[in-house]
């Protein structure tokens, strides 16, 4: 663990495009689970090309945030656009930006009945027409990428954790999408596999990849993130780039839970 | 890190050893199984003994003490007076010689019967066909249809030469196949489709699926047979009339598709909802989603239950009986009823439940081998 949170590595130069629309556009985002009230007023906008690590205590709405950008939850007020659409009740608004924006999660949610490669190709085959043969070639090449090519017939229960998880971005990847979500995908790691799955998500934000990472590896964020933002209680209590957020918190709030986080490490 | 480098090596430096011979082997099975203790010796020995005891009894009866056949008399009257002398000591398997056609036929013409005997044939030939996984795509369908569709023509018959043989006269076996195949045929993809309709965001659909589930389910399959054989053609228009062989079908579906889907539906539950959102997160639609990612995994859950509910409702078909249907218990009881073979009711039922146990062994069997092959990988 202690490697990756130091920070003489090099930091991934940044792809951030200012100029472009933005990728992401969150506009005074409201959520409620019952009568909790998990996203308050949210209003988050990502550049083409920016990588924005997301923390905060557990519970702060990170995930759930990250969760509405592809609508696997949805938003009760406020808009979001992704791509320059707006994420509503259309189905087929919903399909295109589904199509654009690859998701990993915490717990790989592989296809345990399918092949590592089957994994891969299902998206592209079913949703991008794309021909068996070529998906399949698409699919060695990224799991080229992920370094486990030699993995591609085995089942998802016969691989480590951090194998899963790299098969996991690998199968995002195969859609060929402009954004992707992390949502803690290294929470669930052994400490030994974090670093392995770590380093093929630097692989991807040095390529210019769009990133929304929601993750507590502050060695991760210090080497690859264009801004960090701490969210608490549903709120974005503050945000920067990784030397402001974590050398100069400004709140209360950010204090604690650096302090606690780095009490863990 | 290096605490666990130290260890590694002392682990592999000692070679396995294999386990002492007290440990395994027969005799060591024996001992921990049978003989661990002085009641458990005790219980082993007597209840060997009542086995043993009961295996000798049968082979007597159904075996050494047993009559094959019996004279006809002229008038076509069997002389079964050797039986009743027997009767008690030892089986009179003649009334099954003498009457399995009847059995296995009902009352369908007697010169007739090689075409239920190849109906059933074809049957079975359709399971074992549609058993293979090879045959697991479309292919299947036009074989059901032609296969279904010879068995239709060789029933009524009516055309080709063949005389018309109208659907009261039909019995046995042919029926009991014909109500249980399509019965499950039908059911299954209709409980399917009420499995997901009863998780479907659509409130009308849901409610639609919930009142259809806990309706059927609530009545018992007796009541519904009654009613679709007693009560249906009340409701029909004056002249139309539906078929009671068909009546009595709708109802055997119905009820299995009920049954069938709260099975489904326990499959469904029990999948991760990672599964469900990592299908939306990659776009796929909704049938896609289901058809490639949830349904695949949720049946092979559900593999125990739904062999469980097929087997029950193969043997359930045999309720058709209170409401005249020829089924292949229904003849069998009826083969008795002649007086010179009264009172030869249990090598019958033996005969018959024979039957059955073979079509529902083969389904058990076959499952579990589908369970391991399907369940592959889950193995590491």
């Amino acid at each position: 663990m202690s490697a990756a949170i130091e920070t003489t590595e090099v930091h991934v130069a940044s792809a951030m495009r200012t100029d472009a629309p933005p990728a992401i556009v969150l506009d005074k985002v409201n959520k409620w689970f019952g009568a909790l009230h998990v996203l308050r007023d949210v209003d988050l906008q990502v550049a083409t090309g920016e990588r924005v690590v997301v923390c905060g205590p557990s519970g702060s709405g990170k995930s759930t945030m990250i969760r509405c950008i592809n609508r696997l939850e949805t938003h009760q007020e406020g808009k979001i656009l992704v791509d320059g659409i707006e994420l509503s009740d259309d189905v087929r608004a919903l399909d295109a930006i589904r199509r654009d924006v690859g998701m990993v999660f915490q717990s790989f949610n592989l296809f345990p009945h399918l092949t590592i490669l089957e994994n891969c190709t299902l998206a592209p085959i079913w949703v991008r027409k794309m021909p068996k043969k070529q998906a399949e070639e698409l699919a060695m090449e990224y799991l080229t990428r992920v370094r486990i090519p030699e993995q591609a017939k085995k089942y998802p229960g016969q691989l480590s954790g951090g194998q899963q998880q790299r098969v996991a971005i690998a199968r995002a990847l195969c859609m060929k999408p402009k954004i992707m979500l992390f949502d803690e995908p290294t929470s669930a790691l052994d400490p030994e596999m974090i670093k392995e799955v770590l380093d093929t998500m630097v692989m991807l934000a040095a390529e210019g990849m769009t990133m929304i990472c929601v993750t507590h590896e502050m060695g991760f964020a210090r080497q690859v993130a264009d801004r960090v933002v701490f969210m608490d209680r549903g709120e974005v209590v503050e945000s920067g780039t990784p030397d402001a957020v974590f050398n100069d918190p400004k709140t209360e709030r950010l204090k604690l839970f650096l302090s606690q986080i780095l009490r863990g490490h | 890190m290096s605490d666990i480098t130290a260890n590694t090596p002392a682990m592999s430096s000692s070679e396995p050893r294999s386990a002492p011979l007290t440990a395994v082997g027969p005799i060591a099975w024996l001992r921990t199984n049978l003989f661990s203790g002085w009641l458990s010796t005790a219980v082993t020995l007597a209840l060997g003994y009542l086995i043993v005891r009961a295996v000798i009894g049968f082979v007597d009866w159904a075996f050494i003490n047993a009559i094959w056949s019996v004279p006809v008399s002229p008038t076509g009257v069997a002389q079964t007076q050797a039986c009743r002398d027997l009767q008690g000591s030892g089986a009179c398997w003649a009334v099954v010689t003498e009457k399995h056609r009847f059995m296995l036929f009902g009352t369908y013409p007697y010169e007739q019967h090689w075409r239920p005997a190849i109906v059933c044939l074809l049957f079975i030939g359709l399971y074992i066909v549609s058993s293979m996984r090879r045959f697991w795509n479309w292919t299947l369908i036009p074989i059901w249809i032609g296969t279904l569709t010879t068995i239709g023509i060789l029933m009524w018959g009516g055309i080709l030469g063949l005389p018309y043989v109208p659907q009261e006269r039909w019995g046995g076996l042919p029926i009991t196949l014909i109500l249980a195949t399509f019965g499950l045929a039908l059911a299954f993809p209709l409980s399917i489709l009420v499995a997901l309709g009863r998780r479907s965001n659509l409130p009308a659909i849901k409610v639609l699926c919930v009142l259809y589930v806990e309706l059927i389910r609530g009545v018992p399959l007796i009541s519904l047979l009654f009613m679709a054989s007693v009560m249906f053609p009340l409701f029909l228009p004056e002249g139309m009339n539906i078929d009671k062989l068909l009546r009595a079908q709708i109802a055997i579906t119905l009820f299995a598709g009920a049954y069938l889907a709260e099975v489904v539906r326990g499959g469904l539950q029990a999948l991760p909802k990672g599964q469900y959102e990592a299908a939306e997160a990659m776009g796929l639609s909704y049938w896609q989603k289901t058809g490639l990612i949830i349904l695949p995994q949720a049946l092979r859950l559900v593999i125990p239950p739904l062999v469980n509910t097929f087997i029950g409702f193969f043997k359930d078909t045999s309720l058709v009986l209170i409401i005249g249907i020829f089924d292949l218990l229904t003849a069998g009881k009826t083969a008795i009823v002649e007086p010179s073979w009264q009172g030869f009711g249990v090598e019958v039922y033996v005969f018959v439940g024979l039957i059955y146990l073979c079509f529902c062994f083969a389904m058990s069997k076959y499952s579990q081998g589908l369970e391991a092959e399907l369940n592959r990988h889950r193995r590491r």
